[in-house]
């Protein structure tokens, strides 16, 4: 599943494209996992899931995930456009209280 | 209920197949009325079900999964999901929300997304024989 990487500042930025679920993850996180790498300094990761087509509780592992990695980094995570039925799954798990979540506006 | 259709797929417990499943489920039950959402919501019910067919029945090893879609005049959407695997010694335990056996990125929200996206959901399981999951989801489509 291909990502594109966006650095501005000291925010890394990764739009993922496509269906989420445990088939893909495991090169989403390497994507994201090396944009973050590569970003000496980074203060934020921004996850964009405008052009996300499905997702199920496999993405939520992806987001606990990516916390538990930035966390001890320093590095904030917010998720952002994601569909009113992936906020309600993200929802779920409680995520909300260690990432900010913000749901895609309506078009 | 008034079934008036019905089909069975059987495929390899592979990790590409969770796409094909929902996707395949979802073309079946379209034949009913429904919203992209309610159609939505059948994807994501399906993908968790195999999912876990393949994530935990089958951990170290290949089997087979079998997937029935049946539709009734009622509007109801039954989706079954069986596999031949280790089986769940609790199940219980294991719908409770975040409850996961396995460690690494699961969520353990699994049952969850998949009761808070049907209207009914059961799980018949034993050790050592496999489980099936069975969903019922009521659409009311575009036109009710
Ligand atoms: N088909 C299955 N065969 C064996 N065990 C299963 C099956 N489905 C679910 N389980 C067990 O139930 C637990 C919870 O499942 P779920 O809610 O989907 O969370 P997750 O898949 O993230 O662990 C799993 O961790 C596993 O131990
Ligand atoms: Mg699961």
């Amino acid at each position: 599943m291909p990502v594109t990487v966006h650095r501005k500042g000291e925010t890394v930025a990764v739009c993922l494209k496509g269906d989420i679920d445990h088939h893909t993850v495991p090169a989403l996180r390497e994507a994201i996992d090396d944009a973050v790498s590569a970003t000496p300094g980074a203060k934020t990761l921004v996850l964009d899931f405008s052009d996300v087509t499905f997702m199920d509780s496999s993405g939520v592992g992806l987001v606990m995930g990516r916390c538990r990695l930035c966390r001890p980094r320093g590095i904030a995570l917010r998720v952002v456009n994601l569909s009113p039925r992936d906020a309600r799954i993200m929802a779920m798990s409680g995520v909300r209280s260690i990432a900010e979540l913000g749901e895609r506006s309506q078009t | 209920m008034h079934k008036l259709n019905e089909m069975k797929l059987s495929f390899d417990s592979r990790s590409v197949n969770e796409g094909f499943a929902r996707v395949a489920v979802a073309a079946f039950a379209a034949q009913l009325d429904m919203t992209v959402d309610e159609l939505g919501d059948i994807k994501t019910i399906v993908s968790e079900a195999v999912t876990n067919c393949i994530v935990h029945a089958y951990r170290d090893t290949i089997g087979t999964i079998t997937v029935t879609c049946a539709v009734f005049a009622e509007g109801v959407v039954r989706v079954t999901v069986r596999d031949r695997g280790c089986g769940i010694a609790d199940v219980k335990k294991a719908r409770e929300p975040l409850y996961t056996g396995l460690g690494g990125d699961r969520s353990g929200l699994g049952f969850s997304v998949m009761e808070s996206f049907s209207d009914r959901l059961t799980v018949r399981s034993r050790v050592g024989v496999g489980t099936t999951v069975t969903m019922e989801k009521i659409v009311r489509g575009k036109a009710r």
